[in-house]
Order: structure tokens, then sequence, then C-alpha cells
């Protein structure tokens, strides 16, 4: 019979994260910035799953205290967060949404002061935790995460 | 220390001791005529504003101030291509107080993130311009004697005209506000004000195109200009620029102690037969325009007289 399992080594110290949907997760890469770190990352596309169908999974091998995870809320606050130590998951995190992001997203309004003053930090808060929705913090232009 | 960026940034309480001190000055105005001797207020105008630029800095010579700054991004170093976090540091060594208007949305935000004075918003763009619904708020109180249980009209470019967001953002706080919106199809408040803002807080509002068929019904008419700048062909300005004009005629149609109020300049959208008209209050608007700004500076320069 053939194999259809992808062996994925575990961890020893670092992240893994779990329930991305499917096709996220090099976005994730992105905006955690791992391209800028010298650690090990392990990217899972379209893993079988029985909640979702398909997930995405990332492992990520570095010291728990050098990602900014909570940037995670924002894009999906349905990812599982496990935090390893020692070869264990030693924490479950449950995501919420940040209160405020920076330098994550751009405000794309062309009349917004950060349309012309290059060095400013793109920052967004959010306004409606209900909804959902993030507003730059400058020009209070709603982010619209369809046009994005 | 405080800075003014939003009309909401007063609560009730603040907005009305604000308005209460504004008051005081109007009764008093020698009481105050040295309150701020010795300090000295920046204008930083990056784009002109003949109205809000005279009436910040008549506010401060008025409380025996002194004034400096400039009135166009061209004859300051932004020419030069200085930031806005520069220009605030240096003018924070100069003056006590500023008020900076910019053609681009949040650029006073980004001033008082850098500032040592207190920075006032005059105007940014599209987004805000508080002293303008600091302005209205004091002139509806003190003729009207009150700011809730009014029924209010708000006439004219209400998609883009960001003195009817301010002023709807801050009236919703009071009891028992109702507002009639005049204005053509393709002018009307956005969705997110009547949605986010109306329909949250319950506040009743209908919307009109005809201005006559509102008027017997409002205790207030708050006029706005059309502003070509906003359009992007001439075609649909020309369109719509002339859409309302008040007249005698359609002021014979209101209530009598009715006011008539626009943030001005205005262009043909106010006829000048009505200016003689005593519930014409647009001029009045311009006075208390100054001692609300006076009142400003004082509390954010905490100073006490």
């Amino acid at each position: 019979m053939e194999n259809n399992t992808l062996n994925v080594s575990s961890i020893s110290e670092g992240f893994v994260l779990d329930h991305i949907q499917a096709g996220k997760s090099m976005d994730i890469y992105h905006y955690l910035r791992l391209d800028k770190l010298d650690c090990c990352v392990a990217i899972i596309k379209n893993a079988r799953s029985n909640k979702m169908g398909k997930k995405d999974i990332m492992k990520i091998e570095c010291p728990i205290d050098i990602i900014d995870l909570d940037i995670l809320g924002f894009i999906d606050h349905n990812i599982t967060i496990n935090i390893i130590q020692n070869d264990k998951v030693v924490e479950k995190k449950r995501l919420e949404l940040p209160k405020e992001i920076t330098n994550v997203i751009k405000c794309k309004n062309p009349r917004c002061i950060t349309s012309i003053e290059q060095e400013l930090e793109h920052v967004f808060v959010l306004t409606d935790p209900e909804k959902e929705v993030y507003r730059c913090k400058y020009c209070e232009e709603k982010y619209d995460r369809k046009n994005h | 220390m405080r800075h003014l960026m939003s009309p909401l940034d007063f609560t009730v309480e603040e907005l009305d001791k604000l308005l209460d001190l504004a008051n005081d000055i109007e009764a008093h105005p020698d009481k105050y005529a040295h309150a701020c001797d010795g300090k000295k207020l920046a204008t930083l105008f990056y784009e002109p504003s003949t109205r809000t630029r005279l009436s910040h800095e008549a506010a401060m010579l008025n409380l025996g101030g002194s004034i400096l700054g400039f009135s166009s991004a061209d004859s300051s170093s932004a020419a030069k291509g200085e930031s806005v976090s520069d220009t605030i540091r240096m003018v924070s060594c100069y003056a006590d107080i500023c008020a900076m208007r910019h053609p681009k949305e949040g650029a006073p935000m980004v001033a008082c993130r850098h500032s040592s004075i207190p920075v006032i918003n005059a105007g940014d763009g599209g987004h805000q311009h508080p002293t303008q619904t600091l302005t209205d708020l004091l002139t509806i109180r003190s003729l009207k004697g009150r700011l809730g249980n009014l029924t209010i009209g708000l006439c004219g470019d209400l998609k883009f005209g960001r003195t009817v967001h301010s002023l709807i953002h801050a009236l919703v706080r009071y009891e028992n506000v109702r507002f009639v919106l005049i204005s053509p199809e393709e002018l009307r408040l956005p969705s997110y004000i009547r949605k986010d803002v109306l329909d949250k807080n319950n506040i009743p509002y209908k919307e009109v195109i005809n201005l006559e068929e509102a008027m017997p019904e409002l205790d207030l008419l708050y006029m706005t200009r059309v502003q070509k700048e906003r359009f992007f062909n001439e075609e649909d300005y020309v369109r719509m620029k002339d859409f309302y004009i008040l007249d005698a005629a359609k002021m014979s149609l209101a209530k009598e102690d009715m006011l008539v109020l626009h943030p001005l300049p205005r262009v043909n959208e106010i006829s000048v037969e009505v200016d003689k008209d005593p519930r014409a209050a647009y001029f009045k608007q311009v006075q208390y325009g100054v001692y609300v700004r006076m009142a400003l500076i004082l509390t954010l320069l905490e100073i006490e007289v």
C-alpha cells in the first residue's frame, strides 16, 4: 500500500501553528517576518483535517520569546498555537484580536498622512471588536480585508 | 498635556465646561484680555484657510498672547521636504500651543505624538475639523439655550461634508435629537454614519430631497456648500452646486425661532436676502468661533482666570 504520510520531525522549542486556513501559511510566514529569522520552519500545506477539510500547519523552531504572535489574532483567530519547550506542549494559546497592530498592514487611503511621510509607522487600532473593525490611527480609514 | 484631535475628545461634561467658559468670555471679554500674556500660538497651515487661521489668531490676540506661523506649505520648510514630526519638534521650542491645518488626514495626530505643546487640529483633509464643531455647538447652545430636544436639518453635501459628519457625532450624545437629512441622491449621508452612528444610537432621522418640505418642522437648518474639489468631473459639480438655494420664500415656511447655520464660505446656497433675516445665524457663528477657540486655548494651556 502506498504511504501518503508526510513526516515532519518534532521540534524541541518553538511553536506549532495548527488550524491555519488552507493556503494561508505563506501569508503568515511573511506577517511574522520569518524570512528575517535564522530558524527552522516547516510549512505543511493542505493537510487533511476532519474539522476544516484541509488546513495548513506551521512548525517554527526558535526561542519562544523572539516572535510576536499577537498578530495572528488579527490574521485569523481560529489558529491554534502550541508552545513547545523541552519537546513538550507547555501551553495552548487562544488568540484574541490585538488592540493595536503596527507595521503589519498599510493604510491605503491616498489622503492619509502615511501616504506622503514614508518613515511613519502604519498603526491600526481595533475600533469595533464585535465586527472586527480596524481603523488607521491617523486617518481612521477602515481596513478592508477584502481589498487587501 | 491634552490635544484636540476630534470633537469627541471631550466628554459631554468637559464640553459643557468649555462652552460655559466661552459664554463667560463672551460676557466678560476684559476679564480674559491678559490671560495669555507672554504665550505664543503657532498657526501651522499647510493649506490656505482664511477663516480658521484668522479665528485662531484672533482668539490668541484677544487673550493677550502673540502669534507666529505660516499660511501655506510653500512658505514653510515642508516645501523642502521636512516631515510633520520634525516641524512640530521645532515649533515646540518656539510656541506654547499650536493649531495645525494639513491637507493630509491624520497629520495633526502625527504632530501630537511628537509635540511637547498642545496641538489643535484645525482641519485635516476630509477627516476632522473639531474647532468648527465646537463653534457649531456653542452657537446652537447660546442661541437655542440647549443642545438636546432639537430637530436638526442638515442640507446640501452630506456625503463629503466633514462638518456635518462631526456635528452628527457630537449631537447624538444629547437627548431627544432628531435629524432631517436633506440632500440629492448623489450626496446622501454615507451609510457608515447612518448605520454606525444614527442607527446604533437609536437616533430618529429621515432622508428627503425637497428642502421646502422639510422647513416647517426644523429647529435648526445647517446648510453646507457643495465643494468643487470633491468632484471628479465638472459636469457633476455644475449639476449639484445650485441644487439647494435658501431664499426668503423658503424661510417663510420655517418656524419663527428656527436658526440657519453654515460653516462658511457660502457660494449660492444661501441667497444674500436671507442675511437680513434675524434667524440667519451664520455670521454670529463666526463670532462664536472666536469665543470657543479662546476657551479652547485656555483649557489646553490649563490657564484659569
